[in-house]
């Protein structure tokens, strides 16, 4: 139950907010942000921007058909390249693959798919192994005895292999994705969680609460829980990379999101043999929009941790 | 022409730059004093006066937002700003040592005992070999380690806490130094080790004439150890004095509030609490920077900042209103 | 009339060494062996002792955060070491704490007024409204705005922030409070700040202290009786001025020697200890300070002092007496 208080604000301090605020600001790190924030509103707007759809091919006009295939009607026209290329035009910004989709459209619908499956996969694990490594660092004896024996042989596994192992048996899916992705990675956070506990217990606030009959639950989740939430958002940012490669590689694999949706790896995987065609725009533009999130989403994880930890040890 | 004092450090500034240069901090503002061969010198004050940094200046290792901007530090003569880093290298360890508070800290958990006190000589080409070793055991019986040949081979952290403090001690002394700084090197001790260790380093003062420069917030140390006193408010030397003409009359406000608001054993005289809080000083206010905290502040105090007064008979005190006439034998007879 | 509140006899807390073995067993660690004192209402008792010595054992006995391995601690003439956990909510909210160091008492991420607010909302359901005026109220006392419990604890210095950990000590008005080394890590001239507060507190409530530190100057200023403990065992206990200007235990005669001059010509009778504080494994046979003791006899090695009284009030645990 939060309390909350009618406080005397003064014009000083709101200004001193308003610096403060400006100030965090400029220290940002813009780059990524960027980029995720781009990626971030085209997965949502996708189905509004998106110039084409992602499953049907572009409806292809007579004079492109006669120009590629010397036919006055097609069906669709296949292997377009980008438009700055002899052939392309700004219909097909991007070019179509060989089922002659719009390659930018497909790539903006699997923005949805690889952030979705990166961000709630990374969640779920998230929160099944803070709560783990909360339970284990804090309660200690054998709940941290059998946690932590099952979350090291659960790191042992080699996280794709296991990923597949799984997925063979659920099947294909976008939702059987984030499933496995959450019981692949959940470890991670369990380990790290732990040790901070660890260390959290032994502070005076927590001793504090105890010495004052505050049950378990409550210091858990009121002393806890938020202490830890900047090791867990460094973790999580981090992971989050992680996470697209795996579920791009699953789906390249042909094991992860099934076709005909537009998952970048399985962008990707169908393209391999472009490449050898000589139609590099098919294979290429998805690997640099896998690159791009992963990095940045790196790249934050990073600023994060650098930011946090100062701050935690001045406290 | 008379010798040059050991240390003489003159008008020192160093600031912090932060966030880019935009937010200066002058932790040490125009410090000057001179500490003589074999003396001890007192340098008191709160968190954040800059007593550290003033420390950190002389033997110039400062973190990389901190600057020495002005003044100068001279050792027997010779400006220690002027030299290069190798320069300097040859000075810490060899003319100035340092002792500092944590002893977990100054000592590396990784290396023998005898390794770590045997560093400094080794390093400075002193000695090698056998007269190195002997060497060791000496510093370390002079620091009261018992049987230290059978220490040698010891690591810190099967040492206690008095024991450690007293390796760091070894340490510095191992280079001949001229001058020992010590940043609060007891606080974490307790009192009857305390006691041991203060005393120690008095026999090695006693012995090797090292000048001593005692950083601590502890009135108490300053009175059994000290000289000559420096007491030092948001970066400036507000009072100085010899250790006995600051006890006995204490001619800055700050001075005689700590003075003040210190228990004492033996009676309940209630205490006086120091309004306000310790500055800050990345906002300090115009004129005397003691002045929100002061009871005789005056107009003058809040606008002006004050110079330094020389006192009759030595020292100075940086208030407008310091009383500069000397102690009369009267006044001792009635304050002591 | 002195009237106890808080009453510890003969406590003892023995922790077990692990690795034992058939063959052998370690042993165990004897961290308070046997101790008796009285802390009567409305007054404070100094507990000085070096590392080591068992008083921040005997700070979690009192708190019940511990239990003794043996011995009686009576709270309001309830014996509150026999009550199984359960039932110690009551005694939890009239004994509170106030640690050492001001930064990691408060919960970062909370806010202050909840975090003083916690332990009352622990054990009573208390109205919202109830809540806020209490603490609202608790600022005051301590000399706070009551406008600042929405700050967050890093948001205050060092001083304030023991003030909010006295606030939070006091918000189920509790009758007793441990402080542990209250003021050992707050600046000099903020420490006068906090002992007047703790003072004047006292004074307007009438709440006792158990004031544990190791700075017998403060520990004699704010406390009417002061004891001093060395490896678990009591060795003098008597009221604060007369322990300063008779020491009897050859122990405390050591503590006030050591402890520093407040000007520079002040005599003390310098007696400086040799050696280091034995381990609590293995404590000396007999009294357990002779290995250092300058005045030891062939009768300290093999007996154990009790604490007798000398005078009204003083008692001593030594053979010298």
């Amino acid at each position: 139950m939060a309390i909350t208080f009618d406080s005397v604000r003064s014009v000083a301090t709101d200004a001193r907010r308003a610096r403060n605020f400006f100030r965090l600001l400029r220290q940002l790190p813009t780059v990524p942000l960027l980029i995720i924030s781009i990626l971030a509103f085209v997965a949502i707007f996708a189905d509004v921007i998106a110039p084409h759809s992602k499953l049907d091919p572009v409806t292809p006009t007579s004079a492109q058909c006669t120009a590629l295939y010397g036919a006055p009607s097609c069906p669709y026209l296949e292997g377009v390249p980008p438009f700055w290329s002899e052939g392309g035009n700004l219909n097909t910004p991007l070019g179509t693959d060989f089922l002659g989709r719009d390659v930018l459209s497909r790539l903006m619908h699997g923005a949805r798919i690889s952030l979705l499956v990166a961000l709630m996969g990374t969640l779920v694990a998230g929160t099944i192994g803070t709560l783990l490594g909360v339970l284990a660092g804090y309660m200690g004896r054998w709940w941290d005895q059998v946690i932590m024996r099952v979350t090291d042989a659960w790191l042992t596994l080699p996280s794709l292999v296991f990923a597949i192992l799984l997925l063979s048996v659920r099947g294909p899916g976008v939702w059987n994705v984030v499933l496995v992705l959450a019981l692949v990675f959940w470890s991670r956070y369990s380990r790290a969680v732990r040790g901070e506990v660890l260390a959290l217990r032994e502070r005076d606030f927590v001793k504090l609460a105890e010495i004052n009959g505050i049950s378990k639950t409550r210091i858990i989740f009121r002393h806890l829980i938020p202490n830890v939430m900047n090791t867990v958002m460094v973790l999580f940012s981090l992971q989050v990379g992680v996470a697209v490669i795996i579920e791009a590689s699953l789906s390249f694999l042909g094991v992860g999101v099934p076709p005909p949706e537009p998952s970048w790896g399985l962008m990707l995987a169908q393209e391999r043999d472009a490449m050898m065609e000589g139609k590099w725009w098919l294979a290429v533009f998805p690997g640099i929009c896998i690159s791009l999130l992963v990095l940045s989403a790196n790249m934050l994880g990073d600023w994060l941790r650098v930011r946090l930890d100062p701050q935690l040890r001045n406290r | 022409m008379s010798t040059p004092p050991l240390l003489r450090v003159e008008g020192l500034q160093t600031h912090y730059f932060g966030f880019g240069g935009s937010r200066v901090v002058k932790a040490v503002d125009g410090v000057s004093f001179t500490v003589e061969a074999g003396e001890t010198f007192g340098l008191v004050g709160e968190s954040g006066c800059g007593k550290t940094t003033t420390c950190h200046s002389i033997v110039r290792l400062l973190s990389s937002s901190a600057k020495i901007v002005g003044g100068s530090i001279e050792l027997n003569g010779q400006n220690l700003l002027d030299l290069s880093a190798k320069e300097m290298r040859e000075v810490r360890g060899r003319r100035i040592a340092s002792i500092l508070q944590d002893p977990m800290a100054s000592l590396d958990p990784l290396f023998s005992i005898g390794n770590q006190v045997a560093e400094p000589a080794y390093y400075h080409g002193l000695l090698r070999g056998r007269p190195l070793l002997q060497r060791v055991n000496e510093l370390l019986k002079a620091v009261r380690i018992p049987s230290p040949e059978k220490r040698l081979r010891e690591f810190p952290h099967q040492m206690s806490g008095g024991m450690r403090q007293r390796i760091v001690g070894a340490i510095a002394q191992a280079g001949n130094p001229l001058l020992i700084i010590a940043d609060e090197p007891t606080t974490n001790l307790d009192v009857t080790i305390q006691l041991q260790y203060l005393n120690l380093l008095k026999e090695l003062q006693a012995a090797t004439n090292v000048a001593l420069i005692f950083v601590t917030h502890n009135l108490g140390i300053v009175a059994k150890m000290c000289d000559t006193v420096a007491v030092m408010y948001a970066g400036k030397i507000v009072e100085k004095q010899s250790v006995r003409g600051l006890f006995y009359k204490p001619r800055h406000p700050y001075t005689k509030a700590l003075l003040d608001s210190i228990p004492k054993l033996g009676t309940k005289e209630p205490l006086y609490a120091v309004p306000g809080q310790p500055p800050d000083l990345s906002a300090l206010p115009p004129g005397c920077s003691f002045h929100p905290r002061c009871a005789q502040a005056t107009d003058r105090c809040r606008s002006e900042e004050p110079g330094d007064k020389l006192i009759d008979g030595g020292g100075m005190a940086r208030c407008w209103q310091a009383d500069t006439q000397s102690q009369t034998r009267a006044q001792e007879a009635v304050n002591g | 009339m002195a009237e106890p509140l808080l009453e510890v006899r003969d406590l003892k807390k023995h922790f077990r060494v692990k690795g034992a073995r058939l063959w052998h067993s370690p042993g165990s660690v004897k961290a308070v062996d046997g101790i008796t004192f009285t802390v009567n209402r409305g007054e404070t008792l100094g507990l000085v002792g070096e590392s080591g010595c068992g008083k921040t054992t005997t700070s979690k006995l009192v708190l019940a955060a511990e239990r003794p391995t043996a011995g009686v601690i009576a709270f309001d003439g309830q014996d509150i070491s026999a009550l199984p956990d359960g039932q110690l909510n009551d005694y939890r909210r009239k004994v509170q704490v106030v640690f050492q160091d001001p930064f990691s008492s408060l919960s970062p991420r909370m806010r202050v007024g909840e975090i003083i607010a916690e332990p009352l909302q622990a054990h009573n359901s208390i109205s919202r409204q109830d809540l806020e005026t209490r603490v609202s109220e608790l600022f005051e006392l301590v000399g706070l705005r009551p406008d600042m419990a929405r700050l967050f604890p890093h948001e205050f210095s060092g001083g304030q922030r023991q003030r909010l950990a006295i606030a939070r000590a006091l918000s189920t008005n509790s009758q007793l409070i441990v402080l542990d080394e209250p003021v050992s890590a707050l600046d000099v001239s903020i420490r006068a700040h906090i002992i007047v507060l703790l003072e004047d507190l006292q004074e307007r409530l009438g709440v006792s202290y158990l004031f544990i530190a190791h700075d017998l100057a403060a520990v004699s200023h704010l406390s009417q009786r002061t004891a001093v403990m060395y490896l678990g065992k009591l060795v003098e206990v008597a009221d604060s001025l007369e322990m300063c200007t008779k020491p009897l235990h050859p122990y405390t005669k050591a503590l006030f020697a050591a402890s520093l001059p407040s000007h520079p010509d002040e005599k003390r009778e310098e007696i400086v200890l040799t050696g280091e504080v034995p381990s609590a494994l293995n404590p000396p046979t007999g009294c357990h300070f002779h290995p250092r003791c300058p005045f030891a006899m062939a009768r300290c090695r093999e007996e154990e002092p009790v604490l007798t009284e000398q005078s009204s009030g003083h008692t001593v645990a030594c053979h010298l007496f």
